[in-house]
């Protein structure tokens, strides 16, 4: 009675140890997103003109737009991925990329702002040597 | 008269994958009274409806529940164009169709697991997770998001599926569907389950139909109800008979679940085989719902209703859902009398409560 109940399940265990694992080492070994995958809010700020349409239908709000700073800012921890501000941009600055956002080790807005360069990096701060006397 | 204890069942318990109480009236083992309490979850998402304008809803609409995500997005999305006046087109239909009973799958692949855990059958859990991860994997493939879909809008759907895809995804649903019939014959023939099973938690036709059972927990008690059979989207036109069986007990219920991924697969691919071209949406600029009106659709656990009263404004004026497991409380509270303190676990799990749903 006990061989025969274990049957079935035994058999699909046994075919299942000579198959490969189910699963993926995670950390070492990734699986590439798929094209469609809604991972993250991607934006190019060469061709905006400001016009806060994105702002208006963004459902939650993560997205700011200032008009005369000319700074386009979204909170990715906000983001729902709808693509509402894809759909609704009229010069194609946003778009959704696949790869997902890495995880936020805080709470961050990232802004772009028009016409901005990053500084250029801080001189290397040289110490004279201590003259004796 | 014997002395009767109170023991609290949930809302913290191993088996319940959301909150709810059961206060349980025992004499000895058996219980002679089950008291519901609800309400753990609540999060007043219709009332955000009479805030946030009817377009953008359909993504609040979606997100009441995670399992049954896609079909509350379809059944807003459709309640909206029918107070508007739109008619989707074809190919919208057919795709809404086809996301909805993927839908079906994980939700019920995701049960069976769960049953099969309460079962204390960890093996077999694991398994049918397994096969959701490739249902999972297919959803992803073709809308883009693993629990919300995100495809469903008023005026019909997001993205369009390419023939490519569409023969991938059939070619797919094969292999899952000789899987699973693997995965079946466990279900079905061993006497673990059949023992845990078999003659428990049994709710006659007529006291189903009294008490308004809707879903698996009608349909494993005999009652052919099922809400697709009103033809909505393109259940219409596709060749399907709900799945009845005859037991009314936990296997019953289990043998319905089982049969319906079987048969969602093949909807599936009577979908692809039979899918117009054409346009995927239609605009609804300028338009704005105007009136009231109630619409039904079937959830994987079951029917669930609409109600929606709209006058002309940028919102709607009410919005409100009958989910699935409210209409299946009292015939769970009525299966729970006279049943062994030990069974309580596996016949509240064969309603499948979906509590997120049910408490919006």
């Amino acid at each position: 009675m006990l061989s025969w109940s274990i049957r079935p399940i035994a058999e699909l265990v046994l075919r299942n140890v000579r198959r490969q694992p189910a699963t993926r080492l995670y950390p070492r070994e990734r699986r590439s997103p798929f094209p469609r995958t809604r991972g993250q809010i991607a934006f190019r700020i060469d061709d905006c003109d400001f016009c806060t349409i994105c702002a208006h239908k963004c459902p939650t709000q993560a997205i700011v737009v200032h008009r005369i700073d000319k700074t386009w800012a979204i909170d990715h921890g906000r983001c729902i991925l709808c693509s509402n501000c894809v759909e609704g941009c009229p010069n194609g600055c946003i778009r959704l990329r696949n790869e997902p956002h890495p995880p936020l080790r805080a709470h961050e807005i990232l802004t772009f702002r028009k016409g901005y360069e990053s500084p250029p990096p801080p001189p290397p701060v040289t110490v004279e040597p201590p003259t004796a006397g | 008269m014997a002395n009767t204890t109170l023991v609290p069942f949930g809302p913290q318990h191993p088996v319940l994958p959301e909150p709810i109480h059961l206060d349980l009236e025992l004499e000895d083992e058996r219980v002679v009274r089950a008291l519901p309490s609800i309400g753990y979850v609540h999060r007043g998402l219709e009332r955000l409806a009479e805030h946030y304008d009817f377009i953008e809803m359909a993504q609040v609409a979606e997100r009441i529940c995670g399992i049954c995500s896609f079909i509350h997005g379809q059944g807003y999305c459709q309640g909206v164009e029918s107070l508007m006046g739109v008619e989707v087109p074809p190919r919208a239909a057919y795709l809404r169709t086809l996301w909805a009973e993927l839908s079906r799958i994980q939700s019920h692949l995701l049960w069976l697991g769960l049953a099969a855990d309460a079962l204390g059958y960890e093996s077999l859990f694991q398994h049918s997770w397994r096969i959701r991860e490739q249902v999972l994997d297919l959803i992803e493939e073709t809308a883009g998001g693993r629990v919300i879909f995100g495809v469903c809008k008023v005026g019909g759907v997001r993205k369009d599926v390419d023939a490519e895809l569409l023969q991938s995804v059939r070619q797919r649903i094969g292999t899952i569907r000789t899987q699973f019939a693997e995965i079946t014959r466990i279900f079905t023939v061993d006497p673990t389950i059949q023992r845990r099973t078999r003659g428990i938690g049994y709710l006659s036709p007529e006291d189903a139909h009294h008490l308004g059972a809707v879903g698996p927990v009608a349909r494993g008690s005999g009652i052919a109800r099922d809400t697709r059979t009103l033809g909505y989207a393109a259940y219409g036109e596709l060749d399907w008979e709900p799945i009845v069986e005859q037991g009314g007990d936990c296997y019953a219920r289990c043998l319905v679940r089982i049969r319906e991924i079987d048969q969602s697969c093949e909807l599936i691919i009577q979908c692809i085989d039979r899918m117009p071209d054409g346009p995927i949406e239609v605009s609804v600029k300028g338009k704005r719902p105007q009136g009231e009106a109630l619409f039904r659709l079937e959830q994987p656990r079951g029917e669930v209703c609409y109600y929606m009263h709209a006058s002309g404004k940028k919102n709607l004026d009410r919005f409100r859902v009958r989910t699935p497991t409210f209409a299946n409380i009292a015939p769970l509270v009525h299966m729970l009398k006279g049943c062994e303190l030990a069974d309580v676990p596996v016949i509240v799990l064969t309603i499948d409560p979906c509590v997120s749903c049910n408490e919006r």
